[in-house]
């Protein structure tokens, strides 16, 4: 018995309706943890041997969704969705806030893994051991919201048939996708609530190539037991009181950020990150709270409730309701699209959630083809129509829409910002790739690096040398243990909780959470110097060996879109870049403290070291190493 | 004693934050361990982010305690709060039905029912919403208790009133129903 965890894994093969329990070894669990480190070590025992060959996809892609043994006890409950990526042909672990995990966990189950393609249009129910593949004909293609209705209702009416006189049901968690993961867009989300979404890796779009369309989870039973309860509860006790305590997050989560990003630090994506910098005191986070309820929203065990919910009461949007939205959507559906009022940028994040799109990766595509009409590349012929200026938002909602439903031009963005340029540059024998901010395939977080003053990407190699490429949530620096490397990103995204409630904690502080939990100790030696530096072997080499449609080499593709290496062209900050040779310096240093040669693939001696003969070999069968 | 009722938990439903904290320490104070199902307190959340805090209304005539043919739950005259004698109670439902806000329900492991008891006098789910500021369960005490006392609803028509007034007329098409 393993404490803090269910003990069992759901294999569900969704081609031949074959549902089994698995399990993993007590080693495997103590070296990867869960959430993103155990889906690495899943998909490279199962796929790593052919990965290049894989189709993200396609039906030999495998799908996970997976708690950790922090998901419940620990605050702010997450559940960590991975796979191999349609962006960036790697593996990025992609989490999602919610109750899902935890109901997972009630319902004995650590995590699912999705093989094969359901024959048609399906979801999954589970209820504790009842676990049933359902057709879900009846609201594929439908929105986000009336998705949901029907699941919640169809699954509840299950429920009381396994618990008749049970009294009212608690409705179940769900993870689902709207048209655009149906339609298999590379920039789909796998979502949760309103607005809640594992969005970057674009698993949306691999849950629809699967043909499925949601997941329901209920758990009648406890969570599995821990350790030493009394330790793990004084802990919670006392890292909840640091979180009271950071009133700022709790008072504006990050939504306050679509002005300062722009104004104080210009590391705020503008009309396609033409600029980052803006001063429009009309985005303030005043005025975005006088359209939120006056309310903390937040989600299991949460000290800190971040979200807030913003509604539209009146004028054209009457009805449109988001959470926040965070700063991530304030930018990439607000000021990288010319649109600097707080209704609209509300409204477009309610049309994005609705279509099922990853805000960050789904903004992206819409700023870049907003970008290609300001020049003349795409015409409104070519969009079906649609007159696509700054700052049109009603424009960008139906052209999002036609990207959700593959209609016209959707069916080439739907694609994404790279694979989209691509093809454009084809049918219009013009250079369009230099308009795609993308790094490794995936667009990169609303956090610009030319200023050197953005807060949570503030070194310039934070994006080129991570494993998740864009990712903002896991970026890189040094030192390789300290507080901003990546490693510590791959402890919460294993660990499966919310790094907004870790802000103030020590390493050794989350350790021995860790501890009290689960009775393994964990040193900061261990962990930075083995365990996570493993994961970090296995997703640096996926992302090298790509394929089938795209791969990465190390080197030249371990840099900054092009658009980052010319100086800031507008605000105080004005004429602020990157220096290459700085650059240069820092990537090398990194490429030595992680274990990777000059031309940034893992050593020989650091694979062996960290056990992974069989990464090495397939390396040097590829010609890598 | 006479002081029936002398304890009520009053509750703002529009300023939850569905953290579920609630949940967590009545399933800790209750079984020993985190258990959101066998919590007395259950957050309901039938349209995002309403979230409805549903637990015991202590009705003035506790139509549960008449219904019940095991005499299975009576009312603490310390307190207030019903008090289930689980080696009497045979898991059949009827107080369920009786409560005109369905708040009993069955325990999700054992054949009885469960209902917030009040700690026994030290609610345990308001200090920690009190401690996390959010201020939406809060005990009142003796002579606050008549007039702040709401008659029981179900987690539906609340989440129904609720959405109205926090999200507008709208946003009631998409409270959840079955």
């Amino acid at each position: 018995m393993v404490n803090g965890y269910a003990g069992k894994f759901l294999e569900i093969d969704l081609a031949n309706k074959k549902i089994e329990e698995i399990t993993f070894s007590d080693k495997i669990i103590q070296d990867y943890m869960g959430g993103r480190g155990l889906g690495v070590k899943i998909l490279w025992d199962r796929l790593g041997n052919k990965w290049e060959t894989i189709d993200p996809l396609g039906p030999e892609n495998i799908l996970l969704m997976l708690t950790g043994p922090f998901t419940g006890y620990f605050l702010g409950a997450r559940t960590c969705v991975t796979g191999k990526s349609p962006q960036g042909n790697g593996i990025i672990g992609s989490t999602v806030g919610g109750e899902f995990g935890v109901e997972l966990k009630c319902a004995g189950y650590d995590g699912i893994i999705f093989t094969g393609k359901a024959e048609k249009p399906s979801y999954v129910f589970i209820c504790d051991d009842n676990i049933e593949i359902k057709d879900a004909s009846h609201i594929w293609g439908k929105t986000s919201r009336e998705s949901m209705r029907y699941l919640i209702k169809d699954s509840i009416n299950d429920i009381k048939k396994i618990h008749p006189n049970y009294g009212e049901f608690k409705e179940p968690s769900v993870l689902y996708v709207g048209p655009a993961g149906e339609n298999k867009s590379r920039v789909a989300a796998v979502a949760a609530k309103y607005t809640h979404a594992a969005g970057y890796g674009g698993y949306g779009g691999v849950m629809g190539s699967k043909n499925l369309k949601a997941v329901v989870v209920k758990g009648f039973g406890p969570l599995p037991d821990v350790i030493d309860q009394d330790k793990m509860l004084e802990l919670s006790q006392e890292f909840s009181d640091n979180c009271f305590k950071i009133e700022f997050f709790r008072r504006w989560g990050t939504g306050s950020g679509g002005y300062t990003f722009g104004a104080d630090s210009s590391s705020e994506p503008v009309r396609n990150w033409q600029e980052e910098w803006h001063n429009e005191e009309s985005y303030k986070g005043e005025e975005f709270d006088k359209l939120w309820v006056k309310k903390y929203w937040g989600d299991f065990g949460c000290p800190v409730t971040c979200l807030k919910l913003a509604v539209l009461r009146d004028g054209k949007y009457d009805g449109a309701i988001c959470d926040n939205p965070d700063y991530e959507l304030e930018a990439f559906l607000g000021t990288n699209l010319g649109i600097f009022s707080p209704e609209q940028n509300i409204y477009l994040s309610y049309i994005i959630e609705e279509l099922g799109f990853c805000g960050i990766q789904g903004g992206a595509i819409l700023g870049f083809t907003g970008e290609l009409f300001q020049r003349g590349i795409i015409s409104k012929e070519d969009l079906g129509g649609i007159d696509l200026e700054w700052g049109n938002v009603d424009a960008f909602a139906e052209l999002a829409r036609k990207i959700a439903f593959r209609e016209g031009i959707g069916d080439v963005l739907a694609e994404g910002i790279y694979r989209a340029a691509l093809k454009l540059e084809e049918m219009k024998e013009k250079e369009v790739l230099k308009y795609a901010i993308h790094l490794k395939g995936m667009a990169i977080g609303a956090h610009g690096l030319r200023s050197g003053k953005d807060l949570v990407t503030p070194t310039s190699i934070g994006y080129s040398v991570s494993v998740q490429a864009g990712d903002h949530t896991s970026s890189a620096a040094l030192p390789i243990d300290g507080r901003g490397s990546e490693l510590r990103s791959i402890m919460s995204d294993s660990g499966v909780y919310c790094n907004f409630t870790t802000f103030t904690l020590a390493f050794a502080q989350i350790a021995s959470f860790y501890q009290a939990v689960t009775g393994w100790e964990l040193t900061k030696e261990r962990w930075f110097g083995e365990k996570a530096l493993r994961i970090l072997q296995l997703q640096r080499t996926v992302s090298l060996l790509g394929g089938p449609d795209a791969e990465w080499r190390s080197k030249q593709d371990d840099t900054l879109p092009s658009r980052f290496w010319e100086p800031l062209p507008s605000g105080p900050l004005k004429g602020e870049s990157i220096d290459r040779n700085t650059f240069e310096k820092l990537k090398s240093e990194y490429y030595t403290a992680v274990g990777w040669n000059e031309e940034g693939v893992p050593t020989s001696e650091i694979l062996q070291k960290l056990d992974l003969k069989d990464v090495e070999s397939k390396l040097k069968k590829e010609g890598l190493l | 004693m006479q002081n029936v009722n002398n304890l009520w938990i009053k509750r703002i439903y529009e300023k939850c934050s569905g953290c579920r904290r609630c949940e967590i320490t009545c399933s800790l104070h209750h079984e020993g361990k985190i258990w959101p199902e066998a919590s007395r307190v259950r957050v309901f959340m039938l349209v995002p982010g309403v979230e409805i805090p549903h637990l015991c209304f202590q009705c003035n005539d506790y139509p549960c305690v008449g219904g019940c043919p095991e005499e299975a739950l009576s009312v603490d005259d310390q307190t207030g709060a019903i008090i289930t004698d689980k080696s009497k109670c045979t898991a059949c439902g009827i107080c369920i039905n009786a409560c005109p806000g369905r708040v009993p329900h069955l325990h999700p492991q054992d054949d009885h029912i469960v209902i917030c008891d009040l700690c026994g006098g030290k609610p345990k789910c308001t200090a920690t919403c009190q401690e996390g500021k959010w201020d939406t369960l809060i005990l009142s005490e003796s002579q606050d208790v008549e007039t702040e006392k709401i008659p029981a609803k179900t987690p539906k028509e609340l989440a129904h009133e609720t959405a109205r007034k926090i999200l507008g007329e709208k946003a009631t098409e998409e409270v959840y129903e079955w």
